[in-house]
């Protein structure tokens, strides 16, 4: 077996062992050990994907000495060793692009507390990414849900704490649905590992007898991790959490814990019920409704806000729309598309974040739009950072979001019975994101007597603006060479199966 | 339809309360209340789940009189993840509890509607 093989395994336990150490740490050790951490990580994923790509196909690593039907496994794959690198590599920088708001809205001492969520909600994402097994997934969900609640509620005040709670109703009631779904799957099917169930889901269906069973379980699991990941109707905890907690969890939130969810609905959809079975069903219909109505609602609401983080906040609410839209159109194009643009959101979203933070802190630490304007001529890495975001957001060719946009559309084009509404509503939803991020990259760059603010320039904070430049490296290569993207995640779709 | 809900009451009964621990979770405005719908709405899975691995007439799979038949136990993997879920169950409580305990502490009210009036108050 070649040593590649345990680096999965290895790198969840690390994430493990390090949050542990770290509760013992000071607060400057727990920022180096966490660092450190993602820094092996990324470099133990990037070896997996080049490893898979090789190798062009997954391989499963047992844990224990159990063999398949009773063991715990662990499957990577292209797919699933790409998101892993993704996470890794953005996770690191938003921490370090939020870091000195940490220091500044965290208690002291506590800060190494911070870090050990972070820790544990690496290792949560890491294990939903690669496990193989149906239970050990839910375990994971309940975990990643506990830290990121952690994460929201690290600044101290009632806001926080509101969203706090806020959260975990949301998220409990949609780790209940989950838990009841797969328990009710484990009855019908007997097995807990994903690639037996798959196996046991295609006799039931063929044999017809348990077929209703079936399709109340799968609704389950899909309703509990739409509510997890706030598809539209379930979005009302979104804008509290994303809008009030520190940045850095902002952007873990919005770009990493929503993304896991989702790629363990499309872990579910793949490697447990089956495209063709889960694609027969009607949930498809109804998610493609709801990332419709996503798609125009969450942008009519940042239209009206006020306040330039909710704004980001309610803009990803839309972004999710678009992710389950592609889920909707039942396609291996459409779900391309998504998982393409989980990526490019990911990417997007945690730089519009902490670029905002930059502008809000040249502007008397203000979050409304009238204190922003001119914010762009104070602090000019941010708000330039800002306008790329915008402009990937609302899919200028050069930048990610371009690319996700061609691909639905081309989704949709194959797609006759979800072509037209599909087309329309991505129609429309572009210009709504356009007159949101336009008018916001307008005000902060509207010429106003600046001797009041202070300017903040590349000596004041370096390590900002390093991460700035990074986050806009990352959304240009993404926007530009995103063939060999899309060519891994067929390649991980087709090894999915 | 009727006759099988009737002989599978354990499950029919795990589902009703799933569903009121569900609905006291989402819909009540006190605090309290919603951690014991939390709360009704595990255990409901957990009797789902144990319902589900027993097989009547037949023991824990502790070989104790040298039987090692598999048709005299019954099935332990379901009591394994009732355990598990107990556990996952407990911690999310005591989370829920202890931001409850903060939220009291600073409004006096376990209303999460009243608070959410009174933050609007506060304009932080």
């Amino acid at each position: 077996m070649d040593f590649v093989r345990n680096f999965p395994c290895i790198s969840i336990m690390l994430c493990l062992f390090a949050g542990i150490i770290s509760s013992g740490l000071r607060d400057k050790a727990a920022m180096w050990v966490n660092a450190a951490l993602l820094t092996i990580n990324t470099v133990l994923s990037a070896y997996t994907l080049i490893y898979t790509l090789t190798l062009g196909d997954s391989f499963v690593y047992v844990m224990g000495k159990f063999p398949a039907p009773w063991g715990n496994e662990i499957r990577a794959g292209v797919l699933e060793a790409l998101m892993a690198l993704f996470f890794c590599i953005i996770m690191l920088l938003s921490l370090f692009g939020g870091r000195h708001k940490l220091i500044e809205t965290i208690e002291e001492d506590k800060l190494h507390l911070y870090y050990v969520l972070t820790d544990l909600l690496l290792s949560s994402l890491l294990a939903l990414v690669y496990t193989n097994d149906m239970f050990t997934a839910y375990v994971f969900v309940e975990i990643n849900t506990i830290s990121a609640c952690g994460l929201i509620m690290i600044r101290q005040n009632g806001r926080t704490i509101e969203a706090a709670v806020r959260y975990m109703i949301m998220s409990l009631l949609g780790s209940g649905l989950l838990l009841l779904g797969l328990c009710m799957l484990y009855d019908l099917t007997g097995h807990l590992l994903m690639s037996n169930i798959k196996e046991s889901v295609a006799l039931i269906v063929a044999d017809g007898d348990y077929v209703i069973p079936l399709i109340v379980s799968i609704v389950l699991m899909s309703v509990g991790l739409c509510i997890k990941s706030a598809l539209f109707p379930f979005h009302a905890w979104l804008p509290d959490a994303y809008g009030y907690s520190t940045i850095s969890s902002a952007a873990i939130l919005s770009s990493l814990v929503s993304k896991g969810y989702i790629f363990l609905l499309i872990k579910i959809i793949y490697r447990v019920i089956g495209f063709d079975v889960y694609g027969d069903t009607r949930i498809i219909d109804m998610l493609f409704l709801f990332g419709l109505m996503g798609m125009i609602f969450g942008s009519t609401s940042a239209i009206k806000e006020n306040d330039i983080r909710r704004m980001i906040a309610f803009s990803s609410v839309a972004q999710i729309g678009y992710i389950y839209m592609g889920f909707g159109m039942g396609t291996q194009a459409g779900m391309t598309a998504s998982i393409f643009h989980i990526l490019s959101h990911a990417a997007t979203k945690s730089l519009l974040f902490i670029a905002a933070v930059g502008l809000m802190d040249v502007s008397g630490g203000s979050r409304t739009f009238i204190e922003l304007t001119g914010s762009g001529y104070r602090n000019k890495w941010a708000g330039v950072t800002f306008t790329v975001g915008s402009l990937a957001m609302v899919g200028v060719p050069l930048f990610s979001g371009f690319i996700s946009k061609l691909l639905f559309s081309q989704a949709a084009v194959q797609n006759h019975a979800k072509m037209l509404p599909a087309l329309i509503v991505l129609g429309i939803s572009t210009i709504l994101n356009a007159i949101y991020f336009m008018k916001t990259v307008i005000r902060i760059y509207t010429p106003i007597d600046n001797s009041v603010y202070t300017v903040t320039t590349f000596k004041d904070m370096p390590v900002y603006a390093i991460v700035l430049l990074a986050f806009i490296i990352l959304n240009v290569i993404l926007g530009i060479s995103s063939q060999p993207v899309v060519d891994m995640i067929q390649q991980g779709l087709a090894t999915f199966a | 339809m009727g006759l099988n809900l009737f002989a599978n009451y354990g499950e029919a009964v795990a589902m009703i309360l799933f569903g009121i621990g569900f609905g006291n979770l989402l819909l009540q405005p006190n605090l309290i209340k919603k951690i014991i719908g939390l709360n009704i709405m595990d255990t409901a899975i957990y009797l789902f789940l144990a319902e589900k691995g027993y097989i009547a007439g037949r023991v824990a799979p502790i070989v104790t009189d040298g039987v090692q038949s598999v048709e005299a136990y019954i099935n332990p993997i379901p009591s394994g993840l009732v355990l598990t879920g107990i556990v996952v169950s407990v911690s999310v409580t005591a989370l829920m509890l202890s931001l409850t305990i903060r939220l009291f502490q600073n409004y006096h009210t376990l209303d999460l509607d009243e608070i959410s009036k009174q933050l609007k108050k506060e304009e932080l």
